[in-house]
């Protein structure tokens, strides 16, 4: 293997090097992928003593229970927000820190896929929760449970309002005259599974959305508050037709066969597979690459570990070097990652925030976009110069450039690059340029 | 060991906190006599900085670059003048309160940024020598903790070790300056993705810097994708003069600081009267005589020393700019400086004077203008200075005449 592999195994498939990483994957990059893929989830010390998410929904409920919307505002302004930045900071100190990369990688990949953001508030007490408690236990497990673990938890049936859904013919939808929210339904077909050109119809968004009727949280009153709970008076009763299938009053397990059916759909195993090449090969993923991970996909039941080890043996991953440009998340954790940089967890959340990715904020329940045309423009490239130069400026007592750029990109810089490094004026520019570089930039 | 508080505030947007009030742990300092150091890192053209007008080859050698006798430069001695950007400091010399040196070098012969500056801030003659700072050395002679303050992200080498240091960041995330983008433009030459973007950027930028009138044209060579008309960056030193000149003022403040200032790293268009160089010369000068309301009355007790890493070739590159030299020029500024002169054994810039053929020859040793300082102004003993702060420099005279008895 050449060591641009070890670059590629480290960068693109992990989360940038960190010193001694490139080396410890040069050996055989394809191995020391695989072996996170079968290795035993490490420990997490940054999540320890987290809340959990029901435990978060449920202060939410009582909050509204007791004092109302000024109840649940006061929780957003303090509590919450507090709960947000420690589950940030744990974050990005696990992935700065991390010595299985991959899984991180496809920790945030699938907590992208399945979007939460704190656009809405409630989300800021639950966003870190999710994804530890939803995602991440399924990155090397079966896409079916991630979905099932998906649809359940707090965070989306409250980002997604199927917690407030409820059929007009159920006992609640008639006594109070209120009705569906499609919005989950609609963003799992079109976002989670199936894919917005798969061929459903809006008669299909509605009645997916009532089989999903009675998806919602445990009563701020109830046991387990806050928790998952499937509430019968207000699921749609009858029969519903999704995609074919006639679902009938089977309630809580016509959502759940509902998922399944959709877990296994072709058009899912194509979605999902043209989306994990885009991320781990390129933005336009070669067709041959996608037909073959959408046949395992379909093959193996959506089993992810075996997803995942296909994709890293795909000959396209390993054809071109760096074919992707780093998000501004991406970019950030792989600088830190190689400067070992210790700076406090709210440095680091601002400097998300200034280059245009602040954390669990996505705009829209499609997620952070993953391809270069989103993320590179004028402004952007300015900031991540002016990011690399603050960072560059303020590790230069601590790190040498010469050291650095032997431990990132050396195996695959350009020569320009690599003179520009040793010719800036001073140790911070010539770190500040190798941040910059395209070879730091992309992945 | 460092007082962080303001750095570590600096890295992103609305978080960035750089903050005056950064705290000194002594009520009275041992001394009232304040030293201030301005690294200028990538190397400044102490001929464009201090040219010598009257030497016969200085426009022959100079070329584009020769600033123009009327109405350009600023004349010192009659052999020496400033550069038109540098007119506060004329102003500070006239008053007796600056000396500008020329032909002065560190004992480093090669031409790295990163090895210069290490010997520069190190202060022995092999950059990997020490790994402490000889500022640090003397801030250990002259007692008392917490004396020394870098201005700045971190603490360069120079301030670096046992003694403890504090540090002052300027709040804001500095724009990136138009000579590291215009290196980086160099880079996404080749990318598809972030060349274009740049480009664009950097257009929307100059437009911007035009609207409000920070434009200085070049001198019609300066065209093309190189320049970028925005104003000086990182940092300019006229917006730090006002808080570091307090920081340094106050009475149980700090007595050693030390500024670092990039973009000298002028490899093309550096421009003459005007352009790249000249914009990073003029926030030099407005800063500098910007620190003198700003230390008030402890203006007298202060020797302020303008350092930089090497000079620069005599000659013009292909790229209207000029590569890295040896023989630099330097100021010594301040009420407590002997100023109104010229310090120099002018070796000449004929053929055969040229070190290598090609840089101005040094004549004079930086640490002999160090020496001077830290021994006549900072009161430090001789030998302490001898033996710890410049340990190998015994046949380096201090330069005794630096500063007012």
């Amino acid at each position: 293997m050449t060591s641009a592999a070890a670059v590629i195994a480290v960068s693109r498939f992990g989360l940038g090097p960190r010193p001694g990483e490139l080396a410890a994957a040069g050996r055989d990059p394809i191995g020391w992928l695989k072996r996170q893929v079968t290795a035993s989830a490490p420990e997490f010390p940054a999540f320890a003593d987290l809340p959990a998410g029901p435990e978060r929904m449920g202060d939410l409920l009582r909050a509204r229970q007791q004092r109302g919307d000024a109840g649940a505002a006061a929780l957003f302004r303090q509590s919450f927000r507090d709960t947000f930045r420690q589950e940030a900071s744990a974050r990005l100190r696990t992935q700065i820190e991390s010595t299985a990369p991959l899984r991180e990688r496809l920790v945030a990949f699938w907590a992208n896929h399945f979007t939460v953001s704190v656009q809405r508030p409630p989300v800021l007490g639950l966003a870190g929760a999710f994804e530890r408690e939803a995602i991440r236990p399924h990155v090397f497990g079966r896409f079916s449970d991630m979905l099932l673990a998906v649809a359940r938890h707090p965070a989306m049936l409250v980002y997604l309002d199927n917690g407030q859904s409820i059929g007009p013919n159920s006992v609640v939808g008639l006594r109070r005259g209120r009705g569906l929210n499609e919005n989950l339904a609609r963003e799992i077909l079109e976002l989670h599974t199936l894919g917005v050109e798969a061929g459903y119809t809006q008669t299909d968004v509605r009645e997916f959305a009532k089989i999903l009727t009675g998806w919602t949280m445990a009563r701020a009153e109830d046991p387990g508050a806050g928790g998952f709970r499937f509430v019968p008076d207000i699921h749609e009763p009858g029969g519903k037709m999704l995609l074919g299938r006639r679902f009938g009053n089977g309630g809580e397990s016509d959502g759940r066969e509902a998922l399944l059916m959709l877990a296994r759909h072709p058009a899912t195993a194509r979605h999902i597979a043209t989306k994990l090449a885009r991320h781990f090969i390129t933005d336009q993923p070669p067709e041959a690459a996608v037909a073959r991970l959408t046949r395992l996909f379909r093959d193996t039941g959506g089993n992810l570990a075996a997803m995942t080890e296909a994709i890293i043996e795909q000959p396209e991953a390993w054809a071109e070097t760096l074919p992707k440009i780093r998000t501004p998340h991406e970019f950030v954790v792989a600088a830190l990652r190689a400067t070992e940089f210790n700076g406090p967890g709210e440095t680091i959340l601002g400097s998300l925030r200034t280059l245009g990715q602040p954390s669990f904020a996505a705009p829209s329940p499609s997620g952070w976009p993953d391809t270069a045309d989103r993320w590179i423009g004028p402004e952007a490239v300015l900031r991540r110069a002016e990011w690399s130069m603050a960072l560059g400026l303020r590790i230069a007592a601590i790190r040498r450039p010469d050291q650095l750029f032997a431990e990132t990109i050396a195996p695959v810089a350009g020569r320009t690059t690599e003179l520009a490094v040793a010719r800036a004026p001073s140790a911070g520019e010539a770190m500040a340029t190798l941040f910059a570089s395209p070879e730091f930039q992309r992945r | 060991m460092l007082t962080r508080r303001a750095v570590l505030g600096g890295m992103g947007g609305g978080a960035l906190l750089g903050s005056l009030d950064a705290t000194f742990a002594l009520a009275s300092a041992p001394t009232e006599r304040r030293l201030i150091v301005v690294i200028l890192r990538g190397a400044l053209d102490g001929l464009a900085a201090v040219p010598p007008y009257s030497d016969p080859e200085y426009r022959r050698l100079r070329g584009s670059l020769a600033l123009p006798e009327n109405d350009g430069i600023l004349d010192l001695d009659g052999r020496f003048g400033l550069h038109p950007a540098l007119a506060p400091l004329h102003g500070l010399y006239r008053a007796g309160e600056m000396t500008a040196l020329h032909a002065v070098a560190t004992p480093y012969r090669s031409r790295s940024h990163f090895d210069g500056q290490d010997v520069l801030e190190n202060g022995v003659t092999g950059a990997r020598d020490l790994k402490d700072g000889w500022l640090n050395r003397a801030l250990g002679l002259l007692g008392g903790e917490r004396l020394g303050l870098a201005v700045g992200q971190s603490v360069p080498l120079i301030l670096r070790g046992d003694v403890p240091v504090a540090s002052w960041a300027p709040p804001e995330m500095p724009a990136a300056d138009s000579d590291f983008l215009s290196r980086l433009s160099i880079l996404y030459a080749g990318d598809a993705v972030l060349g274009p973007a740049l480009q664009q950027g950097l257009q929307a930028q100059a437009m911007a810097d035009g609207a409000l009138g920070d434009v200085r044209e070049g001198q019609g060579r300066m065209s093309g994708d190189r320049m970028y008309g925005r104003a000086p960056r990182p940092q300019p030193l006229s917006g730090t003069a006002q808080a570091v000149g307090r920081l340094v003022a106050v009475a149980n403040g700090a007595r050693v600081a030390v500024i670092e200032l990039g973009g000298w790293d002028t490899h093309a268009n550096q421009g003459v009267i005007n352009g790249q160089l000249a914009n990073r010369l003029r926030d030099l000068g407005e800063g500098l005589a910007a620190l003198k309301p700003a230390l008030g009355t402890a203006w007298r007790q202060t020797a302020i020393a303008v350092v930089t890493e090497f000079g620069r070739t005599v000659a013009v590159n292909g790229t209207n700019g000029t590569d890295h030299g040896t023989g630099a020029a330097a100021f010594l500024i301040g009420g407590a400086v002997t100023g109104g002169r010229v310090v120099a054994r002018w070796p000449g810039l004929g053929p055969s004077h040229l070190y290598e053929g090609r840089d101005l020859a040094p004549t004079l040793d930086l640490r002999a203008v160090m020496k001077g300082l830290l021994i006549d102004h900072l009161g430090l003993p001789a030998d302490g200075v001898e033996r710890v702060v410049f340990p190998d420099s015994r046949n380096v005279q201090p330069l005794r005449e630096a500063l007012r008895a």
